[in-house]
């Protein structure tokens, strides 16, 4: 039975931390940092990265369109 | 020899639309010019040329669709009457800082406010002083006859293009309803998209597939970028003053006095100078077809050869005798005469006018 | 089963998700959480998955999004104030093949526009009107809008938007819905990712409706937080947002096909 497994790339840079993928995630994989990047935001990145699907709920709800989503699947 | 026909002045210049090759006619009606949409509606151009003549629900909408339609390279035209005109001048405005061409006719009437419906020319401080808000001109042309009202229309086109803005044609209701014969021009052909393109790469109609967008707007919120562009507006109307005014000179050869008047303040001086000369009074008169850019050069001329006084006839309470005052710099006289509110001025008060403020005094 | 490595995961061909190359490199100029750029970036992804990028002219506004022809990478016009159903009304006359847009906010096309997006539906031109409602003047520093809930405070409404004086909200799209002009008209929101991908859904519709000629205009409304404008945060301002523009202003389709659906 083949697995999704997933990852994304935040433009650290262009994030505005606004926060809006973090509930987006239905398995709780982003948090916003707690470090800013240049403009002073707390950018969003994968804390649970071993949870993520790649199911770009994240990217598609993204404000700023900062998230880039990638997807393999995994043979069990 | 053109087709000849008897005509309005309104429907001549909706006629000489169709055969500038005008794409988009956008209008709403309003006294004293509502004929030019009547008869545009009527001629159907859509069968003749493709031009699509659509009444708009507010003038406010027009000048907009004049932006829309002028922005994507196409010729497009607008007409309305002063309170009209009054409300396009927020449109006027974006489209001078956009650098987007048209045609707006302007048939004036009296006013302030709501007026009346006869024939003014208290509109020319609007027309030649930018009209609506920030630092801008619109070259102006002043028909005085029918033939003018049709001759006007591809002229008006050619400059706006040239240039990149609106330009207006101002008449008055007395022009725009008086019948004259007219000489048709032929058919200019509409431009195709392929001309469009290749002349105007600023239009938007679409990206050029592996070139960049095009953005049209009057907007920069970078002052100095701002600042630089209004630069560049002001070289192109330098340009515009140096190599587009127009006039006419009548019976000035050996004038002692010049009476300086448009539009339908000219016809009516002609008789007035004719009338004078009867008396032995040696006037002429310089007509202003371009109001912007105002014939500066041969007011000048005429102070230098010794004109004793220039009489300015406008049926307004004085606005074009300022620029002439700023012309002539107090190196010799100049009045106003003008009925205004929407009486028209006979012939014989003209003459007065002359001998009173002028000659006599 | 086999640690993966998120190295071997992060290749191109596995990408399943990039911001459209129609949305512009340059940074948005909307607040943190702003539902513009979200829809702006659904509007230029259905544009390229139709290959209209070269027939496209969009018509931007006044108000935040006034900078949106910096963002969407196809031919766009800034109109004044109200006024783009009128600008796209010529282009779309002049150019019936071109897929015309306009993309307003609630002042300008329910306020100040109020005539030219009443006639513009009117008349039933075969053009895409986007209108984002989220109830406030954001760019102006956050004033009552037309679309402004009843009680809610902005910066001229302190103590709440008082219908005696200032009249109810205003559902422009219910109003237009009425007219036999339009065709398509919705309600949607892009604040979670179930509403973000009806809303692509619905304008992707919008606009396969004007490429197919379809008679009448598409009307599709984005109901939007404002979070800078209604002071919160933006996860907080989609909650309040959910709770209380929600039920006014009902998400759904209104009008398809040039039939009201019925409730």
């Amino acid at each position: 039975m083949a697995k999704l497994r997933g990852a994304i790339v935040v433009d650290v840079e262009g994030c505005k931390g606004c926060g809006v993928c973090v509930p987006a995630c239905p398995t709780d994989v982003i948090l916003l940092a707690k470090e800013v990047n240049g403009k002073g935001y707390h950018f969003a990145y994968m804390e649970n990265p071993e949870v993520c699907t790649g199911c770009t709920n994240c990217a598609v709800v993204c404000p700023d369109g900062v998230i880039t989503v990638y997807r393999i699947k995994v043979d069990k | 020899m053109g087709e000849l026909r008897l005509m309005k002045g309104n429907e001549a210049m909706a006629e000489a639309a169709i055969r500038a090759g005008c794409d988009g006619y956008f209008g709403y009606p309003i006294t004293p010019q509502s004929e030019v949409i009547e008869y545009l509606m009527a001629e159907n151009p859509v069968e003749r040329t493709g031009m699509v003549v659509l009444q708009a629900e507010s003038e406010v909408a027009s000048i907009n669709m004049m932006y829309g339609g002028g922005g994507t390279g196409k010729k497009v035209m607008t007409s309305s009457s002063s309170p009209g005109i009054s409300l396009m001048q927020e449109g006027l405005s974006y489209m001078a800082g956009a650098e987007i061409p048209c045609v707006v006719a302007n048939i004036v009437r009296g006013g302030p406010g709501l007026g009346d419906i006869q024939p003014a020319q208290s509109d020319y401080f609007q027309s030649v002083k930018g009209g609506g808000h920030g630092d801008y001109r619109l070259p102006v042309l002043a028909p005085a006859s029918v033939q003018e009202m049709s001759d006007f229309v591809p002229t008006s086109f050619d400059l706006a293009f040239k240039y990149r803005t609106p330009v207006l044609i101002v008449s008055d209701g007395l022009i725009g309803q008086m019948m004259e014969k007219v000489e048709l021009f032929d058919q200019i052909p509409r431009m195709s998209t392929e001309e469009i393109n290749e002349k105007y790469p600023w239009a938007t109609n679409g990206k050029p597939v592996g070139k960049e967008r095009r953005i049209l707007t009057s907007l920069d919120l970078d002052p100095h970028k701002l600042e630089k562009h209004n630069f560049h507006l002001q070289d192109k109307y330098k340009t515009i003053e140096a190599d587009e005014v127009r006039y006419e000179l009548i019976d000035c050869d050996d004038a002692e006095y010049i009476i300086i008047a448009y539009g339908s303040s000219s016809r009516i001086s002609q008789k007035a100078i004719q009338l004078a000369r009867e008396e032995g009074i040696k006037v002429g008169i310089l007509r202003p077809i371009t109001l912007w850019p105002f014939p500066k050069k041969p007011i000048d001329e005429l102070v230098k050869k010794g004109v004793k006084g220039f009489l300015s006839v406008e049926m307004s309470a004085g606005q074009m005798v300022e620029d002439i005052r700023l012309t002539v710099r107090e190196r010799t006289k100049v009045e106003h005469f003008g009925r205004y509110g929407g009486v028209i001025h006979s012939p014989e008060e003209v003459l007065e006018a002359l001998k009173t403020k002028i000659i006599g005094g | 089963m086999s640690e993966i490595n998120i190295q071997d995961i992060i290749k191109p061909e596995n990408q399943v998700y990039v911001k459209t190359k129609l949305m512009t490199d340059k940074a948005l100029s909307y607040c943190p959480g702003c539902g513009h750029g979200t829809a702006h970036r659904l509007m230029m992804e259905v544009i390229e998955e139709l290959g209209k990028e070269n027939e496209t002219i969009g018509v931007a506004p006044v108000g935040c999004s006034v900078l949106a022809y910096e963002f969407m990478n196809v031919d766009m016009q800034e109109a004044a104030h109200g006024r783009a159903p009128a600008v796209a009304t010529a282009i779309k006359r002049l150019w019936p093949d071109k897929v015309v847009f306009t993309y307003q906010g609630d002042g300008d096309l329910a306020a100040i526009g109020t005539a030219e997006t009443i006639h513009a539906c009117n008349r039933g031109e075969n053009i895409v009107i986007v209108f984002i409602n989220n109830g406030i003047y954001g760019m102006t520093g956050g004033q009552m809008a037309p679309t402004t809930l009843p009680g809610m405070k902005t910066s001229t409404s302190p103590y709440g938007r008082d219908v005696k004086s200032m009249g109810n909200p205003l559902k422009m799209t219910e109003l237009v819905a009425q007219l036999p002009g339009t065709y398509y008209v919705t309600r949607q929101a892009v604040h979670t990712p179930s509403a973000a991908r009806k809303t692509k859904r619905a304008i992707k519709k919008a606009f396969q409706n004007q490429i197919d000629g379809k008679p009448g205009l598409s009307f599709v409304e984005v109901v939007s937080n404002c979070n800078s404008g209604w002071k919160m945060e933006p996860v907080q301002s989609n909650i309040w947002m959910e709770e209380n523009m929600f039920p006014y202003y009902e998400l759904g389709d209104i009008k398809v096909d040039g039939k009201l659906t019925t409730k």
